[in-house]
């Protein structure tokens, strides 16, 4: 076991550096130009927050549409950190994390007595409150006419090293995102978590405190999402309200449908289509939004349980596989890949 | 199978649209952007600006181009969110390497990103931005359009000047930093002025019901009642205004642009300050509108017109620059000084403000029966 743990540690993590130094590379010498790495680590930011709403949606199987909400608070507390205080960059994006993890836990609460529709217009409902309530701190929000001169990853005028460093920051957070996810999901508290997606009533009856595990999903995802709305206030630099209005929730919820509930790599998946196809787009000019919502039509009436269901693309199968294929001279077929472990 | 042939659909998609995006224009041309509202709430504005950006462009190039050279527009969409402006803003900044950018419209998206067109020497004017911090980025980034504190001024003035207003009473929303701004500006003004605000009330965006605050208002008896804000709200709150009683006249920003078509009888002998008013004497606004509404079947509203004269103005200074190197056309925009539809554009030195006259306009009612906004005045800086 040990030795297979320690096999897994190594492959995820030279398949994270080889993946990181092949885009990092494809920008340095322009092949990805900065438009794109822009699409690229905003695609990152996304992946971050559908990840921390897909915890809740896919794995706890509660429905959330205020992901916004969570990463404005985030945004916001991380900005007013290194803006008011002073805090280096490193500091502040987890106080933007630990801040909204208090508000996840607040929110978590009601989720204890309210299911399904409910419990989506509570949290929409959220969202729109934060909203509001950051349109009127005006002392510390800028109020309606945004917050300007939040301080960047990197701002030495060199556009180009600019941008690998702020993809760079964004690329560690992402993987970090995915690793508490994974290891989350396939731990025993994730098992419980899993379960009362299921069966809330079944679960409960087997002794699992479901009260607990779920206060413990939205506290957990309210954390990711805040690092992920923290990310995007310093990569922006730039905050305002109408950038996390319910819509904005609503395009979490679409990533995360999309790629399918429940599955960690149909989210990157879609996080990355999500952001690249509306920005390719651009040269249908006026019917851009008509060809995206063809698009979104077309893929949930092929796949409609998303892009990979519940199903999960694992680096380490592939690669044991592999590994087994050379040692047997390739005689077993691949089967299907499915979960993680 | 099916998901064999959605793949095989998919690929084809993303080849055919790959294709396209990699067609790209010779030498011969000056690429400048455009980023407006195309569609999301604003799309109103944004379309007009767009399609009077359009026109300035088409006609400079009939024209003969600049310098032996077209002007090709590039326009991208922002749907007023700050995000998706500096998406588009990338696009045109690194893959079709613009010289100048006509926009934002919004305040919100243009603050989103002067800072990197600054940094990029990009040079950005803005047709319509009147939040004060827009054009503090720095030297490359302009507007066409007078600020909110100059607008809160104008109106301040034309009350005391022409309305010969003595107490005056505000109405505004405190959820908005336009309609604060106004109120401000406007107060400011109006008591240096020796006149006296004599009551002042707020609501937050989406109310609906205004009678509480107006109840106060009407117990002031003020000479004029401003009310900062846009159409949609000033219409709600007029109806109200008519039923408790109050006569005296209302007054209004930029925002009140398109009242006309938005409100009742209720707003008649209201007064707003505009930036043109399409009913102008004047030979340049005339032209403008003639030729406008022969192309695209409408009266333009204030921002198509700012959005024409914007790209007027930047497209001269690359002209007399004679280059396109944005130290240079910078320099040359600073020289600005000519009369647009708009009126005069002349850039004050540290803010990159023009300092412009600002037009008043009188809510009147048509010999058709329909609401017009009939020229009431203008109001120089």
């Amino acid at each position: 076991m040990k030795k297979n743990r320690i096999f897994n540690t190594i492959t995820l993590l030279s398949a994270s550096v080889i993946v990181f130094i092949v885009l990092a590379a494809l920008l340095f010498t322009g092949i990805i130009d900065e438009y794109n790495g822009q699409l690229l680590t905003l695609a990152g930011i996304y992946i971050i927050v559908s990840l921390s709403l897909n915890l809740i949606t896919g794995f706890t199987g509660q429905l959330s549409l205020g992901q916004a909400g969570f990463m404005s608070i985030g945004a916001y507390s991380s900005a007013i950190a290194m803006m008011n205080f002073h805090l280096p960059l490193v500091v502040s994006i987890i106080i933007g994390g630990l801040v909204t993890a208090v508000f996840g836990l607040l929110i978590g609460f009601p989720t204890l007595r309210l299911r399904g529709d409910y419990l989506a217009i509570t949290t929409l409902g959220f969202g729109e409150i934060i909203r509001v309530i950051m349109v009127n701190l005006e002392t510390y929000t800028g109020g309606a006419a945004g917050l300007k001169g939040i301080p960047s990853f990197s701002d030495t005028g060199d556009f180009l090293k600019d941008s690998i460093i702020k993809f760079s920051w964004v690329y560690v957070f992402v993987i970090i995102t995915i690793v508490i996810v994974n290891n989350l999901i396939n731990s025993s508290p994730g098992r419980a978590i899993v379960s009362i997606r299921e069966d809330e009533i079944a679960a409960n009856s087997m002794g699992i405190n479901v009260s607990y595990y779920k206060i413990f999903s939205f506290t957990m995802s309210a954390f990711l999402a805040g690092i992920g709305g923290a990310l995007y206030a310093v990569y922006f630099g730039y905050l305002n309200p109408v950038m996390f209005w319910f819509l904005t929730s609503v395009n979490f919820v679409v990533i995360v449908v999309l790629g399918g509930m429940g599955s960690i790599t149909g989210t990157i998946l879609a996080g990355v289509g999500f952001t690249y196809i509306q920005e390719w787009l651009r040269f249908f000019k006026d019917f851009r939004l008509v060809i995206f919502g063809l698009a979104l039509i077309i893929v949930m009436l092929f796949w409609p349980r998303g892009l990979m269901g519940t199903n999960e693309f694992s680096i380490v199968k592939f690669v044991r596989k592999y590994i087994r294929k050379e040692h047997e001279g390739g005689s077993s077929k691949p089967s299907k890949i499915k979960g993680v472990k | 199978m099916f998901k064999a042939k959605a793949l095989s659909l998919l690929v084809v998609f993303v080849m055919v649209v790959s294709l396209f995006a990699g067609c790209n224009g010779g030498g011969n041309e000056i690429k400048i952007g455009a980023i407006q509202p195309i569609s999301g709430q604003v799309s109103a504005y944004g379309t007009q600006t767009r399609d009077a950006i359009q026109m300035a462009v088409d006609e400079i190039n009939a024209a003969g181009g600049v310098n032996g050279k077209k002007i090709k527009l590039i326009v991208e969409d922002d749907e007023a969110n700050p995000e998706k402006t500096v998406n588009a803003f990338k696009k045109l900044a690194t893959q079709d390497k613009v010289v100048g950018i006509v926009g934002a419209l919004t305040s919100k998206c243009s603050l989103s990103i002067t800072k990197e067109a600054q940094q990029r020497k990009i040079l950005m004017i803005s047709p319509s931005s009147t939040n004060d911090t827009v054009t503090s980025a720095g030297e490359f980034i302009f507007r066409a359009c007078y600020n909110d504190s100059f607008q809160g001024q104008v109106v301040a003035k034309f009350a005391q000047e022409t309305l010969k207003a003595k107490n005056a009473a505000i109405l505004f929303d405190n959820t908005n930093d336009y309609s604060k701004g106004l109120r401000d500006n406007f107060k400011k003004k109006f008591e240096e002025l020796g006149g006296k605000v004599v009551v002042e009330e707020s609501y937050a965006t989406n109310d609906k019901d205004f009678n509480a605050q107006l109840t106060k208002i009407k117990g002031t008896n003020p000479d004029v009642l401003f009310i900062p804000d846009y159409y949609s709200t000033v219409s709600l709150i007029a109806k109200q205004v008519k039923s408790q009683g109050i006569n005296a006249p209302m007054l209004g920003a930029d925002g009140w642009d398109e009242i006309t078509n938005n409100a009742g009888d209720e707003v008649i002998g209201s007064y707003y300050s505009n930036h043109y008013s399409p009913d102008a004497k004047d030979a340049d606004v005339q032209n403008f509108v003639k030729k406008y509404q022969e192309k695209y079947k409408i009266v333009p509203n204030a921002l198509a017109a700012l959005g024409y004269d914007a790209t007027y103005v930047l497209v001269e200074a690359i002209k007399r620059a004679g280059s396109t190197d944005p130290v240079k056309v910078q320099a040359e925009m600073m020289k600005t000084d000519k009369k647009y539809v708009t009126g005069q554009i002349k850039f004050d030195p540290a803010t990159r403000n023009p300092v412009k006259s600002a037009v008043m306009v009188k809510v009147e009612k048509g010999a058709d029966g329909k609401l017009t906004a009939g020229y009431a005045g203008t109001v120089n800086p």
